[in-house]
């Protein structure tokens, strides 16, 4: 077990090494900032399509060891999107804090990417083990928003591109064959909640 | 006794660099310790890998350019040049694919010669310039000019070609030309974008753009067949394009087989894509925001990685106000984007 997890660290953290090592020196073509945007951008995005499918493919697959692969997969999905947001403050924006503030508010593709961040940052600081505990069934109310987040993040991927309909379209039929296949549940929680 | 009236743009003789250090611009870059666009270029084909401008396949044939002949342009050094390896792997080019790094990939093979350059339309004199007319009807001289892209990125480049005005000049225009209108080559065989949709984001080709006939007119108004001295790779529009300094990027069209003369106002690609996002004026103008993002400040790109502070405030214009702020006089430039 620790040596798939291992992988698993390894597979994410390897892209980011290899990613901020070139950029740093110039060597990522020719708008390294853009490069490093997209890049932790689709990453995010890939990886919480993947913490997406671990459910499903355990029950399907009968394996309920890889659900313990679920957490981790979702912490490193909220590190590519937080290295994504900072990238686009400290590179893009360069601490223009009011650009920062008004471009959240006033540009719709930025204020969904901000409230999809907003919900992985609460289901990040909830993953705790003694938190999880603590909230009861709470947790997995709250823990649910990730349908949500994950539909806020291909509609900001989709928002921001200026022409191409096909690549955000594939994410879009993708994450909803994923919601389809835990149809059940979601409309649960959609009652109760 | 000779009075020269300067043009506003000319540079006064006290800011021209002299003709030694001109001449030694490459080996001081090197010095100061901006790579060459040169070895970078070089550097890059030789250790193929992930990150090679060019892409993968060690094997790929690169464009051939030629040097060219021109009058250069002294540089004040108030602005460094964004280096070539960088003017020729960032691009747009949607008919050469959607990523920045696609149209030098894909489009190494592009012919340009021969190339077909008409112009007509309402002119008294149409006539079309082939090759080496590009290179050799017009006295070629060196702008170097700021680059805007409408997403908020910029370069500054070097490029080599010559004035708008004298071709449409030498056309003689009829009293009903009112407005200008360019075409990109259409040729789907070469330019992958044209034959997928999905390669080439949804847009209808050919790629259209238009100016006002006084627009064109205007001594900024450049057609370029080359940068950094040599004929344009293919990513930047080869062999002819249009640079229209004051306006954002997606205006200046590239790889153009016809200008014709109109009497309409003629529809330009973006604008048709998205018109609320892309007018057809498409003035660099910091006080209109596109839709989706600011546009007063820009990130210019040159050297230095990650950490270089490259953004500055965006100027009206793109810095060109003394020289077209004229031909907008009585327009409302927030409705007339």
């Amino acid at each position: 077990m620790w040596l798939s997890k291992s992988i698993v660290h390894l597979a994410s953290l390897l892209p980011l090494c290899w990613l901020y090592y070139h950029a740093i020196n110039d060597t990522l073509g020719a708008d390294p900032v853009e490069t490093v945007i997209h890049f932790t951008g689709i990453g995010a995005l890939n990886l919480l399509l993947i913490t997406l499918l671990i459910s499903p493919s355990a029950k399907r697959f009968k394996q309920p060891k890889l659900l313990k692969f679920r957490r981790m997969l979702g912490l490193w999905a909220f590190t590519y999107a937080l290295l994504h947001l900072l990238n686009f403050i400290a590179f893009e924006l360069q601490f223009d804090w009011s650009l920062l503030f008004s471009e959240i508010v006033e540009r719709p593709y930025i204020t969904v990417g901000m409230a999809a961040f907003v919900v992985l940052l609460l289901l990040t600081v909830t993953s705790v083990n003694r938190i999880k505990k603590q909230m009861g069934p709470k947790w997995q109310k709250l823990h649910n928003w990730v349908y949500i987040a994950s539909i806020a993040v291909v509609v900001h991927f989709y928002w921001s591109i200026k022409s191409d309909i096909y690549e955000p379209g594939i994410y879009a039929i993708m994450l909803a064959w994923l919601l389809a296949l835990r149809k059940q549940k979601i409309k649960r929680w959609l009652k109760i909640g | 006794m000779l009075i020269k009236n300067p043009k506003s743009y000319e540079l006064k003789e006290h800011q021209v660099t002299d003709e030694i250090t001109y001449l030694n611009r490459r080996e001081l870059l090197k010095k100061m310790g901006y790579v060459g666009a040169g070895s970078l270029l070089a550097s890059a084909s030789a250790n193929a890998g992930p990150l090679d401008f060019f892409g993968k396949k060690e094997d790929d044939k690169v464009f051939a350019r030629t040097a060219l002949d021109f009058k250069a342009q002294p540089q004040d050094g108030s602005e460094i040049l964004t280096p070539e390896a960088k003017v020729a792997s960032h691009n747009n080019f949607y008919e050469f694919g959607l990523d920045k790094a696609d149209p030098a990939k894909n489009s190494q093979g592009l012919k340009v010669d021969p190339w077909q350059l008409s112009i007509s339309g309402e002119v008294n004199n149409p006539f079309t310039l082939g090759y080496d007319d590009l290179f050799k009807k017009y006295p070629l001289e060196e702008r170097i000019y700021r680059l805007r892209c409408v997403e908020a990125w910029s370069m500054v480049i070097p490029w080599v070609g010559f004035s708008l005005a004298d071709v449409i000049k030498a056309a003689n225009p009829t009293s009903k030309a009112k407005y200008v209108a360019f075409e990109t080559l259409y040729d789907p065989k070469q330019m992958p974008g044209q034959r997928s949709r999905r390669i080439g984001g949804g847009i209808d080709y050919p790629y259209v753009e238009g100016l006002r006939i006084d627009e064109a007119m205007n001594p900024l108004s450049f057609l370029s067949v080359g940068l950094y001295g040599k004929t344009l790779p293919p990513q930047n529009g080869a062999p002819i394009r249009l640079v229209v300094p004051w306006k954002y990027g997606f205006k200046s069209i590239k790889s153009i087989v016809s200008i014709k003369l109109v009497e309409k106002q003629p529809p330009t690609t973006w604008n048709i894509l998205a018109p609320h996002e892309y007018g057809f004026y498409a003035n660099v103008n910091p006080a209109v925001s596109h839709p989706r993002w600011s546009q007063a400040s820009e990130r210019r790109i040159t050297t230095g990685g990650l950490f270089a502070r490259n953004r500055i405030e965006t100027l009206p214009f793109n810095g060109y106000g003394e020289e077209v702020a004229d031909l907008y006089k009585n327009m409302d430039l927030a409705k007339f984007y």
